[in-house]
């Protein structure tokens, strides 16, 4: 269901290695002293679609949309997101996306109140448009009822949901979610994956990383394939599939990848 | 792209505002505890001095001179003076507090030796034997008002001598006795308790957003790394200030309490210009300490190796707080003005001891500064270093 061709994003041989110290070592249980987490990563996503980078734990998924939000700075290549280099013109990319992952918190002394106009002022946002959003966003998720109760005493679904707006405060083209759905309850989950099919609807763009089947299924226009940092394969859910499930397609090419080993 | 350094501290601030367990540990507690710590002590020793007023006690004089006998027939009513020669049984009698008093031989031919003294010729002054055992609190106590009383005799001896450069010097010697010894106190308890201020949220500030994700989260948005440094650093500092404020106002509500200010004791005397120079010196340093510490505090992995960190580099500013007790005179050259934190200390000791020179005050403020535009450089390539932002 792919509204437009108009590339938004576009990812040329992006490449992260990581220098594991000995405790990473023990975890990874790995004497290497180097790890190749994105391996020149290409790939592109069009204004109005959802596009999901699938793959295990490990395989890089998290590394690459944390180069993508500017969060951490690639090695090599570079992406332009609506013509924003990631690696030259980090702030004007961060003003363009939101960017939400499990391990972005939020303070928990403040109220969302208080936290949402914070993170509109670091945006600009305008006074006006900030209390339209603010209604807005806080009627839809249910957060205006505890608009004034410090984010401590809120539950787990509701601090979810709040960072999630918090993420949107200035109404961005792209939206980037690590494993948006992990950790929420089914209730709140479902809120968040409605929510993402809205905002497609809407024109944004959504990129998600996620390593469940029936998310990418249900959500996902296009999907791209990582296995051990590199794309195997990228496009529509018919191209990347050829008829099979996704989740079988995806085995056969983590064996193609591991010759065999599970 | 408009600076969000503003927007920073106003969370900064909201935050530490907000929190009155926080503001009450931070700001009102340093002060308060300062206050009672120090009045206690004060009352303790007050009490010590004063206790046996109501006793009786004695004072033997040996050769009194007739210009002092109506002066110290005045002293006290507790006091029986008996004059009388003192020997080496009679000192034995004190040390073994069988004598309750004090023990005072003046030199014969006092009256007259005053009289033909000239401090401009370095003649040896009628020196007074006290005899006294600071053990037994009644003999303190005599032991200090006779020699409280001597040195005003021996000052009015002083100025009553025909005037010339060097007795108007000895006049203005209360105003540097009192210089001196604030030169060496001050600027020590001033670092330590603006230091203790930024102990008390600097190491948390950015390891704790670092620890609880929250760091990451301000990282995403489209801020400046450096709004981000400038605006941590201004704002602990702010706070560390007003730590820095509420325990000075403990110290100085409680200081009359532990050494006597005026009146016969120390001088405090100190010009407009010399406070207005205190002031931008706490400003600087609090500055340069709260970015010395907020660069610790990005490096560490979580608050508590924050906290680790922070302590040697603590005890050094401590120890460069100690220098000027055992120094003689402010040093002279630029390049001790160069040194972070010592700077500060040795132009607060040159302050206090009247010593004040402005290029010392200018190089500090200036070098102090420059080092927090580096410490802001610093920290803002560190919230560009993903190996420092999100180590674990």
């Amino acid at each position: 269901m792919r509204i437009s061709m108009e590339e938004i994003l576009k990812v040329e041989g992006l490449s992260k290695t990581f220098t594991l110290s000995r405790k990473q070592q023990k975890i990874e249980r790995t004497t290497a002293r180097r790890k190749v987490a994105v391996d020149n990563l290409s790939f592109s996503a069009y204004r109005g679609e959802i596009f999901g980078l699938l793959g295990p734990n490990g395989a890089g998924k998290t590394t690459t949309l944390r180069m993508l939000s500017t969060l951490i700075r690639p090695d090599s290549g570079d992406a332009l997101l609506d013509g924003c280099s990631v690696v030259n013109q980090p702030e004007e990319v961060r003003a363009k996306i939101g960017f939400l992952t499990s391990e972005l918190k939020l303070e928990d002394f403040f109220t969302p109140n208080y936290l949402f106009d914070f993170f509109s002022e670091l945006h600009g946002v305008e006074e006006n448009a900030k209390e339209k959003m603010k209604n807005e966003m806080f009627a839809r998720f249910g957060i205006d009822k505890f608009a004034e109760v410090k984010v401590a005493n809120l539950s787990t679904g509701m601090k979810q949901k709040l960072s999630l707006v918090i993420s949107l405060v200035h109404d961005p083209e792209v939206i980037i979610f690590d494993e948006p759905t992990n950790g929420l309850d089914v209730l709140t989950a479902r809120t968040v994956t409605d929510y993402l099919q809205e905002l497609r609807s809407e024109g944004k763009t959504i990129i998600l990383s996620t390593h469940i089947f029936s998310l990418v299924e249900r959500l996902c226009d296009r999907v791209g394939i990582i296995i051990d940092g590199r794309m195997v394969s990228c496009g529509t859910l018919e191209e990347v599939c050829g008829g099979m499930t996704i989740e079988d397609r995806f085995f056969d090419l983590y064996k193609e990848e591991k010759g065999g080993e599970e | 792209m408009k600076s969000n350094t503003l927007t920073i501290i106003k969370k900064e601030f909201a935050r530490f505002f907000g929190d009155r367990q926080l503001l009450f540990t931070t700001v009102i507690m340093p002060g308060l505890m300062i206050y009672l710590v120090y009045s206690l002590m004060g009352n303790g020793i007050n009490k010590m001095i004063t206790e046996g007023a109501d006793e009786v006690v004695t004072l033997q004089v040996e050769n009194m001179p007739a210009s002092l006998a109506p002066m110290f027939y005045n002293l006290d009513s507790n006091l029986v003076v008996t004059l009388q020669s003192f020997g080496d049984e009679d000192i034995k009698k004190l040390e073994d507090k069988e004598i309750n008093g004090v023990l005072l031989r003046f030199p014969e031919a006092f009256d007259e030796r005053i009289a033909v003294y000239d401090p401009s010729l370095d003649m040896m002054p009628a020196n007074v034997e006290i005899y006294y055992n600071s053990t037994n609190n009644a003999s303190s106590r005599v032991y200090m008002i006779i020699s409280t009383m001597l040195n005003n005799y021996g000052r009015s001896f002083t100025v009553n001598v025909p005037q010339n450069e060097e007795q108007r010097f000895d006049q203005a010697s209360d105003e540097s006795i009192g210089a001196m010894i604030w030169s060496k106190i001050l600027p020590m308890l001033i670092m330590m308790m603006l230091f203790s201020g930024v102990m008390a949220i600097a190491p948390s500030a950015i390891a704790g957003e670092k620890e609880r994700g929250t760091i990451a989260t301000l990282l995403v948005t489209p801020m400046r790394r450096n709004d981000l440094a400038l605006g941590k650093i201004i704002s602990l500092s702010g706070i560390a200030l007003l730590s820095g404020i509420s325990s000075f106002i403990g110290i100085a509500l409680a200081l009359p309490k532990m050494v006597p200010i005026e009146e016969g004791g120390l001088a405090f005397h100190y010009a407009t210009t010399d406070y207005v120079v205190l002031l931008l010196l706490i400003f600087a340093s609090v500055l340069i300490m709260a970015s010395a510490v907020s660069l610790l505090s990005a490096l560490a992995k979580d608050v508590k190796n924050a906290g680790t960190m922070v302590v040697p580099f603590m005890l050094v500013v401590m120890l460069a707080g100690l220098v000027p007790m055992f120094q003689s005179s402010v040093p002279e050259g630029i390049v001790t003005y160069l040194i972070p934190f010592y700077n500060s200390i040795e132009v607060m000791t040159a302050v206090f001891a009247h010593e004040m020179q402005w290029i010392p005050v200018i190089v500090t403020l200036a070098s102090n500064i420059v080092y927090t535009g580096i410490a802001v450089w610093g920290l803002t390539r560190m919230f560009n270093s993903e190996k420092i932002m999100f180590s674990r």
